[in-house]
């Protein structure tokens, strides 16, 4: 085990692979960018040149999300300790998970169109209750499935009922 | 349709694991339960929209009534008899299964050493005809599954029979254990019960508005009809709702069997509750305004896949915990539970006093509210994940919230604790959740 070699109480963080903040920041781009355009060509030619300046709205927009974006990413951390899962994450709202491997029912590995194409996928975990909120999204395909591995197997070793 | 009281039909038996399976039908007045259906329906139609379905009503001319009655009956018997001709049960070895469905086929098999609880009810009208409707919880189904009717003391008998093969008695003689012991330990008296539902305040709180909305609405509007349709309804309410509480809450009885905790109550509907050992996620004590100078508490259970149940309607608070110990062994209700640090009262004005935090060896303890408290006992055992929240404000006080997610799709919050604080319970709840397991009780707890 990785963990094996950390002291117990000091987990060994890792933080999420950059393709996740490229594909954030370019579907970011592409729309905002797209809507700035459009809003200082259509502003511009239709209603008279002072107006096309709305579009910096757009634009600030879009600078202020390229570096939100990137402190969302960074505060994404997950760590495999001997027993349990540890996910952070949140800037200003900033939340951390702890799921002991032995109440996971169901660990899911998800990954959509645009997701493939940037070779992303993401790891959920369901335990009992609705209400734990862990998945780690972003991750390798092959980083992913060895979690996901790694965690079922993690899971029927400490498996434990209700 | 006879109403005696036959013994359900054998049924050709279907081979399951090469050993015959006995299959039986429900008891045969439950067509009538379904033949009422289309009755009922438009009786609450009626009582719902009274003025538009008396408009209906003398539209419609005697001959057309009488068509009407004479297609609709006929057809909801023919409905009801063939949805109890094509519903069948069987127990076998480790599963319940339940057969029903006449154009939608629906085959259900429900795994005995998930039960998490067995009701036992009987409406009025089913206690005059002698039969019951048998419920069962389990993890993942939206509703509970139910035999409804099947005769009173098969009812019992299947549900002593569930309860044995649930607990891991060997197949052959799980028919043969019969009813387990059951020792009270709880009774709420009438009177007590009544006291309590006067000092609610949900109670004054719909009589006040009963009683001001009316004439309030006379001065407004001078309308008698207004006045009726809003207060009639209102009053009605009130009524009902403190009296279906006391007749629902009526002969309280708490009792301790090896099957589980048996909880029977009602004044016209019985109901006959069993939750089996160690399937409690969380108890909580609720301890309204008007019942802390009398010590009163009321009692209400987690269980994974039912909605929150009663335990205790009311009864004083040491009465209460006795009760909690046996549900949760071993288990004592922490005594004082530390208050969020001063700063806390930035967050959330005044009401920061009403929140407190206490870990036991066995439970965790989190308090809220101000003048309706409620503690909620989570054991760690339970815990399926331990949550931590901080918002930017809460930061700048740093405080923060952990949350704990519990098997019945529950949360419990301990709200703004120290930071630091915060950090460490985190680690060490999770911790404790994970060893708390070790010595917690089998899945089938007679194995």
């Amino acid at each position: 085990m990785e963990t094996g070699t950390a002291p117990e109480d000091e987990p060994v963080w890792a933080g999420l692979p950059p393709g996740l903040l490229r594909m954030r920041r370019l579907l970011l781009v592409v729309w905002l960018g797209f809507l700035t355009l459009a809003t200082g060509l259509l502003l511009g030619l239709l209603a008279g040149p002072g107006w096309a300046l709305f579009a910096l709205l757009p634009l600030t927009l879009l600078l202020w999300g390229w570096v939100l974006l990137g402190r969302n990413w960074r505060s994404w951390r997950y760590a495999e300790r001997a027993d349990d899962l540890l996910i952070s994450r949140g800037v200003l709202w900033r939340e951390e998970t702890v799921v002991p491997y032995g109440r996971m029912q169901l660990v899911e590995v998800t990954s959509g169109p645009v997701e493939r194409h940037f070779g992303l996928a993401n790891v959920q975990l369901h335990t009992a209750a609705a209400a734990t909120d862990a998945t780690i999204p972003g991750l390798d395909p092959a980083e992913a499935e060895r979690l996901r591995d790694r965690l079922s197997e993690l899971g029927e070793a400490r498996s434990a009922g209700l | 349709m006879s109403t005696s009281e036959g013994q359900p039909e054998v049924h050709s038996g279907q081979k399951a694991g090469g050993q015959e399976v006995r299959e039986r039908r429900l008891h045969p007045v439950t067509p009538l339960r379904r033949a009422w259906a289309p009755v009922t329906v438009i009786a609450g139609w009626g009582v719902h929209d009274p003025h538009q379905a008396q408009e209906q009503l003398t539209k419609l001319t005697a001959t057309t009534l009488l068509t009407g009655f004479a297609i609709l009956v006929p057809a909801a018997s023919l409905y009801g008899f063939l949805s109890w001709w094509f519903t069948h049960f069987a127990v076998t070895d480790s599963e319940l299964r339940i057969r029903t469905g006449l154009l939608f086929r629906r085959t259900a098999h429900i795994r005995l050493d998930r039960l998490q609880a067995v009701d036992v009810t009987q409406p009025l009208l089913a206690r005059v005809a002698g039969v019951a409707k048998l419920k069962l919880d389990v993890i993942g189904a939206d509703k509970k599954d139910e035999l409804a009717f099947i005769s009173e003391s098969e009812a019992r008998a299947l549900r002593a029979e569930l309860l044995a093969r649930a607990a891991g008695f060997a197949p052959e003689t799980a028919h043969e254990v019969g009813e387990a012991p059951v020792r009270r330990l709880l009774h709420v008296p009438p009177g007590v019960l009544a006291l309590s539902l006067v000092l609610t305040g949900a109670t004054w709180g719909s009589l006040l508005a009963a009683l001001v909305v009316p004439p309030v609405l006379w001065f407004a509007t001078h309308s008698l009809w207004t006045v009726f349709a809003v207060g009639v309804p209102l009053l009605g309410g009130a009524a009902t709702r403190s009296v279906g509480r006391f007749m629902g809450a009526y002969d309280w009885t708490v009792g301790d069997s090896p099957d589980g905790l048996r909880i029977d109550h009602g004044l016209l509907d019985r109901a006959h509750e069993t939750v089996p050992p160690g399937r409690v996620q969380t108890v909580h004590i609720v301890e309204p305004l008007l019942w802390r100078r009398l010590g009163w508490v009321h009692v209400e259970l987690d269980v994974a896949g039912s909605s929150q149940s009663v335990l205790i309607p009311v009864a004083p608070r040491a009465v209460a915990e006795t009760v909690i110990a046996r549900v949760l062994p071993g288990v004592t209700v922490p005594a004082s539970l530390p208050r969020p640090p001063r700063r806390a009262g930035r967050c959330v004005p005044l009401w920061w006093r009403g929140y407190g935090l206490a870990v036991t060896d066995t439970v965790l303890a989190a308090r809220h509210g101000l003048l309706r408290r409620s503690l909620a006992l989570v054991p760690h055992a339970k815990v399926q994940s331990v949550r931590l929240t901080q918002g930017p404000w809460k930061r700048l006080m740093r405080v923060a919230d952990v949350h704990v997610d519990t098997g019945a799709d529950k949360t419990v919050t301990a709200r703004l604790r120290d930071a630091e604080e915060a950090a460490a319970l985190l680690y060490a709840q999770a911790d404790r959740s994970r060893t708390g397991r070790r010595d917690a009780r089998p899945d089938r707890w007679m194995a």
